[in-house]
């Protein structure tokens, strides 16, 4: 266990000191939602109908565009060999990096919501179930999102690539998590779709960290 | 006696066979030096001892624990070509980081052990304004707290001036005096006591 702070601490302390790779997912997700208003329309109605897809969409995104670096510059610099070397539980140690970036994109985005589904005139119950959907399944969208960084670790301009091998397990998740907000707005029952949404985190908790160690280990060869 | 045994090792990279029926045996206190030319596979050897490449074919055992296993791992200090230094760490933040992954003595030794890098001073610079050579002794200041037995060092002097040179083969002469074992390669001459060479 820690192990597990330790690198969970020295990601958080690398992610500080160099701000702007933290910061430049996240000013593209508030620029991309920010941006609708001035395309479509400036229209209560029409705005609050979309708003859910729109936050969600863009917050996929801003996900995706901050994976790229998850295992990059530890690849670079030969970090991935001492941890591969080490006799720690490599699974756990990606696990802590996973939690670093959920901890550095999920969270912000989680707390930008309100702010951004305001902007969006979506309503009360439309902001909470919102932030409900975020806070249960970015952490999927992060261990997922793992999968696919481990597997093109080495790969020079992979970006396409990785956006290729994750999306298609992105889309249940963004289906969900959309309907449950758009649903919520008419005042009908979501359970089912946070069940669903529970059920993907759990299911990738469990297997993510494992899978990824795997694919980091047949990357480095 | 603790003893490394290397048995029939094959290794393959794309279409070269690098090395086949690869078998030695270090025994605690000694030391080889893997020689041979560019591309004769002497980092995919270190590498499959340090258990970063999978093993394709053949058996490495230390005190019958076979390679990859926790008893095996634990015994292993690896240093790879790159510095595996993080440019937004100080030094001294990455060595605890460095020497948390591996096994190793207490953590108040760290700073001791920069200092006998000749890096006094330089413990909260951070690395991305360290020199070439300074970041390899940050490196190899892990020699100093290490407890591992099984020393894998690719290319250790490489980018070291003469005084840290004799520092780190003092080191090695050390550490197989207490009991430990080191492989390394190079392409320098080297004055370490009691070395064999392998040539791939």
């Amino acid at each position: 266990m820690n192990i597990y702070l330790q690198t969970l601490n020295r990601d958080l302390r690398i992610a500080l000191r160099n701000p702007s790779s933290v910061l430049n997912p996240l000013l593209f997700f508030i620029i991309s939602v920010s941006l609708f208003p001035l395309a479509i329309s400036p229209e209560a109605a029409t705005l609050s109908q979309i708003a859910a897809g729109v936050i969600w969409v863009a917050s996929m995104l801003a996900v995706l565009l901050s994976l790229n670096a998850l295992f990059h510059h530890d690849h670079e610099n030969g970090v991935l060999e001492q941890m591969v070397s080490s006799h720690h539980s490599l699974p756990l140690l990606i696990l802590a990096k996973i939690t670093a970036h959920w901890l550095l994109t999920g969270i912000p985005i989680i707390l930008l919501s309100p702010l951004l589904g305001t902007f969006l005139f979506l309503d009360g119950e439309g902001v909470k179930v919102l932030m409900i959907t975020l806070l249960l399944a970015t952490p999927s969208l992060s261990l997922i999102g793992s999968i696919g960084a481990s597997l093109i670790v080495g790969i020079k301009n992979s970006g396409m690539l990785l956006s290729l091998l994750i999306l298609p397990l992105y889309i249940p998740i963004l289906i969900f998590a959309s309907s449950a907000v758009s649903q919520a707005q008419f005042g009908l029952a979501i359970d089912g779709q946070l069940y669903f949404l529970a059920m993907f985190l759990l299911l990738s908790l469990m297997s993510a960290p494992f899978v990824s160690a795997i694919a980091l280990k047949i990357s480095l060869e | 006696m603790s003893a490394l045994i290397v048995n029939n090792l094959e290794c393959q990279r794309g279409y070269n066979q690098l090395f086949s029926n690869l078998s030695f045996q270090v025994n605690s206190g000694e030391v080889l030096r893997i020689t041979g030319a560019n591309g004769s596979g002497k980092t995919s050897l270190l590498k499959i001892l340090a258990g970063v490449n999978a093993l394709e074919q053949g058996e490495i055992n230390w005190n019958q624990y076979s390679v990859k296993t926790d008893e095996y791992q634990q015994e292993i200090f690896y240093l790879g070509h790159q510095a595996a230094l993080s440019g937004e760490l100080s030094s001294l933040e990455n060595l605890e980081y460095l020497s948390t992954l591996n096994k190793t003595a207490e953590q108040q030794q760290l700073v001791q052990a920069l200092v006998k890098v000749g890096l006094k001073g330089y413990e909260d610079e951070y690395c991305a304004n360290l020199s070439a050579g300074q970041k390899r002794r940050v490196i190899l200041a892990g020699l100093f707290v290490s407890k591992a037995k099984i020393w894998l060092l690719d290319e250790p002097f490489t980018a070291l001036d003469p005084a840290g040179v004799k520092i780190v083969e003092s080191r090695i002469e050390q550490h197989c005096n207490h009991g430990g074992l080191c492989l390394f390669t190079t392409h320098q001459d080297s004055a370490l006591a009691n070395q064999r060479i392998l040539a791939l």
